[in-house]
C-alpha cells in the first residue's frame, strides 16, 4: 500500500480535491470508498455448481448470485439488494470481458441471471446494454450482438464508436466509448478472474480498458499506473456501481488468452463495491493457485500487478489493497 | 511519430493552387512575420490539398461518426518480422519494443494482431490520410526542392509522444478511423496522375505500416516515382536494412538527445533511433533530421551541443538538421510555444559545432529557412514557409562558387 502517512502540502490538497470530486460528482447509488470502513469482498462458491456435467447449472448459479448480493448489501432478499444498485428508468450497462472467447470470458449464464434480477428491480429490457470492446469479441464468447428496439441490447464499442475528445488523467489520454458515456447511466462491471501475461492479473480494474480507444498503449510497466489512471477518468469513476467477477472458471497462467491447461473450476463469484479490494483478493487467489501448481509467483516473474496499490494510493483512492481493511466474506 | 501535421479537413484536389498562387504567398513576408502574417503562413499547409476526393472512398477523416463495419480482409497481410512463440504467442521484431502478443491481441502500435499464433498487419493499403504537400513540409530541404509529395498515412504508431499533432490517427486503431483501400499500384498511379514526383509515408508512423510502405515504394519506382519516409526511426536494424534500398530519402524525428526524454515523453528509446540514423547514413539513403524543441524538456545548451557533436561525429557535417518550433498539442498543452530565441540559440550552437545545414522550422519567414552555401555563404535555396522562391544550384553545386551542396536534386 502506497498511502503516505505524512502527506506533504501538495499531496494533502490533491487528496482533498479528489475526495471533493468523488463526493460531489457521483451518483447517490455509486459506491463511495471510505478508508474508515472495511471494503467487503464477497466470495460465493458452489462445489456442485456443475452437477454431474462440465457446465454450470443455471439455477445453482442464480442462487450463488443471490447469496453474494444479499451478503454484500446485508439485504433480506436479493431484490432488496438489487434495488440498492439500480433505479427504474436508468440504463444499465453490463461491461463483460469477452476478449478470450468461450472458456474464460464472462459467461452468458451469469449475464442472463443478472438481467433477470435487474428486470425484477424495475429495469426494463430496453434499458439493459451488454457491452465490450468489439462485436466480434461478444460473439466469440457466445453473445449475439443486437440493437433491437425493446430488447436487451448487446454490442461492442465498434457500434457507437468513441468520443472525439480526449479524457485525460495522469498518464492516460484516451477517447472513451460512447456506450459508456452516452448509452449508459450506470455500469456494472463483470470481469473474469485470470492471469495476464503482461499486467499480472486482469480482474475488475483492468476490465475498464475495454472502455477506451487505445488500451494497447497502456500495457507498459505491468500496466502501472495506467490501469489505475483509466479508472480515474470521470465517466468511468462516476458510472461504476458494482463489480461482479465471474470466477466460475479461473485461469492462473497464460492469460488473457484462453489456455485450458491453466484453468481450474473455481465455481464461484466475487462481488464487491471496491474494485481495488476485489483485485487484491483475486490476485491472491491466483497466486495461491500458482503455488499449488508449483509455478513461480508473479513477483518472481516480474509481473506483480502494482497498479492495484497505485489505485489505492493517495492520488487515486479507488479502494483499498490493505488486507486489514478488506472484509472477505464467504457464502 | 513525425511532427508534420495532417489536415483534418478533407478538401478537393482541385483546391490545390497553381504554383503562381503558392509563389504569391512569398510576398507576404519580407522580415519576421507579425501575428497576422504568421497565421496566414501557418495556413499554407491547407494549400497542400487533401487528396480525399481522388481516393474516392474517403468521404472525410472526421472521427465523429463510428466507421461502418468493414470487411477487413483486404487490409490484412502477414507481418514480415516476427517470431512464433509457444502457446500461440508471437514476438514482433519490427520495432525495438518487441511486443510479445497473445492470440487475439495487438501490439503497442494497435495495427498488428496475433491471429491464432500468426502475426498480421491490419493496415496494408488502408489509407486514412492523404494530402498533396510541398516536400518542404516534411521537411526535406535537400530533396527535389519546390516539388510536391503525395503524402499518406495509415492509423497507428509505435510510440506515444505527448506532443503528437496527429494523435487522432496515430493513436487510433485502424477500425477507429475512416480509411480507403489504396493498393500500392493505385497509390503510385494517383501520385503520377497528380504530378507528384514522390510519395511520402508520413503523418502517423510508417514503421507500423512497413509492409505496405515497401510494396508501395516498389510500385512507385516502377513508375519513376520516388519514396520518402518520414519517421521517428524507432525500428529494428534488420527491417531498416531491408527498407533502405527501396526508398529515396528518410527524415528522422530525433525527439531529444536523452533517454529520459524518450522514456517519459515519447514512450520509446533513444539508442535504437541513433543506431537507425547511422545505418541510414551507411546505406547511402538521403537523410535529414528534425528536432522539435520543447521549452523546459529538451532545450538546454548541453543537449543541443551533444546532439550536434553526435551528428557531426557519426553522420557528418552535411546532414541537415531542422530545429522546429513546438506548439501545444495533445497531452502537452501546458507548455508554451518555443521562443524564437531558443531556436536561434540551438542553431548557433549547432553552427558552432560545425554542422553545415542547420534550419529553423515552423518560423515562417525566418532567414534560417533558406539554404546557404557553406563556402561562399550565399543563399542557394531561398524559402519562405514551405515555398521555394529561388534556387541557385547547378547540378548540385552552388552556382556562385561551385561548392557541392549535398542532396538529391535531380
Amino acid at each position: 500500500m502506497r498511502q503516505n502517512p505524512n502527506p506533504n502540502r501538495r499531496e494533502f490538497l490533491h487528496s482533498c480535491l479528489a475526495s471533493a470530486v468523488i463526493a460531489g460528482g457521483t451518483h447517490p447509488l455509486a459506491p463511495f470508498f471510505s478508508p474508515k470502513e472495511k471494503s467487503k469482498v464477497v466470495i460465493a462458491r458452489d462445489q456442485l455448481l456443475r452437477g454431474a456435467g462440465s457446465n454450470p447449472e443455471s439455477d445453482r448459479l442464480v442462487k450463488m448470485l443471490d447469496r453474494s448480493m444479499q451478503a454484500l448489501y446485508a439485504a433480506d432478499t436479493p431484490l432488496d439488494a438489487w434495488k440498492r444498485v439500480v433505479r427504474p428508468g436508468e440504463v444499465i450497462g453490463l461491461k463483460v470481458n469477452t476478449l478470450a472467447g468461450r472458456g474464460i470470458s464472462t459467461s452468458v449464464l451469469l449475464v442472463e441471471a443478472i438481467c433477470e434480477r435487474l428486470r425484477e428491480a424495475g429495469i426494463q429490457e430496453k434499458d439493459i446494454v451488454v457491452w465490450d470492446r468489439l462485436n466480434t469479441d461478444l460473439e466469440s464468447a457466445g453473445f449475439r450482438p443486437t440493437s433491437r428496439q425493446g430488447r436487451i441490447r448487446y454490442f461492442g464499442n465498434d457500434t457507437l464508436g468513441y468520443e472525439d475528445d480526449l479524457s485525460i488523467y495522469g498518464s492516460v489520454g484516451s477517447r472513451l466509448s460512447k456506450t459508456l458515456t452516452q448509452a449508459c447511466d450506470a455500469v456494472i462491471n463483470l470481469p473474469a478472474l485470470k492471469d495476464h501475461s503482461i499486467a499480472g492479473v486482469t480482474i475488475a480494474l483492468k476490465n475498464l480498458f475495454g472502455a477506451i480507444h487505445n488500451p494497447n498503449k497502456y500495457h507498459l510497466s505491468v500496466g502501472d499506473p495506467y490501469v489505475a489512471d483509466v479508472h480515474m477518468l470521470p465517466p468511468i469513476r462516476q458510472k461504476l456501481r458494482l463489480h461482479i467477477c465471474d470466477a466460475l472458471t479461473a485461469q492462473y497462467e497464460g492469460g488473457p488468452s484462453f489456455m485450458p491447461q491453466w484453468t481450474w473450476p473455481f465455481n464461484g463469484l466475487m462481488v464487491s463495491l471496491d474494485p481495488v479490494a476485489m483485485d487484491y483478493v483475486g490476485w491472491q487467489i491466483i497466486e495461491q493457485k500458482r503455488t499449488e501448481k508449483g509455478m513461480k509467483s508473479l513477483q518472481a516473474l516480474g509481473r506483480v500487478p502494482n497498479y492495484i496499490s497505485t489505485a489505492a494510493d493517495v492520488q487515486h483512492q479507488l479502494g483499498t489493497n490493505d488486507p486489514r481493511h478488506i472484509q472477505q466474506v464467504e457464502v | 511519430m513525425p511532427s508534420e501535421l495532417h489536415s483534418p479537413e478533407p478538401q478537393t484536389i482541385d483546391a490545390l493552387p497553381p504554383d503562381s498562387a503558392l509563389s504569391s504567398l512569398t510576398s507576404l513576408v519580407e522580415v519576421l512575420p507579425d501575428r497576422r502574417t504568421f497565421l496566414k503562413l501557418a495556413a499554407l499547409p491547407c494549400f497542400s490539398a487533401c487528396a480525399a476526393s481522388c481516393l474516392g472512398e474517403l468521404p472525410g477523416f472526421s472521427l465523429n461518426a463510428a466507421p461502418p463495419p468493414e470487411e477487413d480482409s483486404r487490409f490484412v497481410v502477414e507481418a514480415q518480422f516476427y517470431d512464433k512463440l509457444q502457446y500461440k504467442k508471437t514476438r514482433c521484431k519490427l520495432c525495438p519494443r518487441e511486443c510479445v502478443i497473445d492470440d487475439r491481441e495487438r501490439g503497442y502500435c494497435g495495427v498488428r494482431e496475433n491471429r491464432g499464433g500468426s502475426y498480421y498487419s491490419l493496415v496494408h493499403s488502408r489509407v486514412c490520410a492523404a494530402h498533396i504537400d510541398p516536400i518542404e513540409k516534411k521537411p526535406l530541404f535537400h530533396f527535389f526542392p519546390g516539388t510536391v509529395a503525395f503524402s499518406i498515412a495509415t492509423a497507428g504508431c509505435n510510440v506515444n509522444c505527448k506532443m503528437c499533432q496527429n494523435w487522432d490517427i496515430s493513436q487510433s486503431r485502424p477500425e477507429q478511423v475512416r480509411s480507403a483501400y489504396v493498393p500500392p499500384k493505385d497509390l503510385a498511379t494517383l501520385a503520377q496522375q497528380n504530378r507528384c514526383p514522390s510519395i511520402a509515408y508520413t503523418y502517423s508512423e510508417p514503421v507500423v505500416f512497413y509492409e505496405y510502405m515497401r510494396d508501395a515504394a516498389d510500385a512507385a519506382h516502377a513508375l519513376g516515382i520516388k519514396s520518402v519516409v518520414i519517421s521517428g526511426g524507432f525500428i529494428q536494424q534488420d527491417p531498416l536494412k531491408k527498407l533502405c534500398p527501396g526508398v529515396d530519402a528518410i527524415k528522422i524525428d530525433l525527439k531529444a538527445f536523452s533517454e529520459k526524454y524518450y522514456k517519459e515523453i515519447v514512450n520509446g528509446e533513444l539508442k535504437p533511433v541513433l543506431d537507425a540514423l547511422v545505418t541510414i547514413r551507411k546505406l547511402g539513403v538521403w537523410n535529414e533530421i528534425v528536432y522539435l524543441v520543447i521549452p523546459t524538456l529538451n532545450d538546454s545548451d548541453t543537449e543541443f551541443r551533444a546532439l550536434a557533436q553526435w551528428v557531426k561525429t557519426n553522420l557528418g557535417s552535411d546532414v541537415p538538421v531542422h530545429f522546429s518550433r513546438f506548439h501545444p498539442e495533445y497531452l502537452l498543452k501546458n507548455l508554451p510555444p518555443t521562443p524564437l530565441e531558443t531556436l536561434e540559440r540551438a542553431k548557433s550552437i549547432a553552427d558552432a559545432e560545425g554542422l553545415h545545414y542547420v534550419y529553423l522550422g515552423n518560423i515562417p519567414g525566418h532567414p534560417a529557412e533558406s539554404t546557404y552555401c557553406p563556402k561562399c555563404k550565399r543563399v542557394v535555396i531561398e524559402r519562405i514557409g514551405f515555398t521555394v522562391r529561388e534556387i541557385h544550384l547547378r547540378k548540385g553545386e552552388c552556382e556562385y562558387c561551385q561548392q557541392i551542396i549535398p542532396g538529391v536534386w535531380q
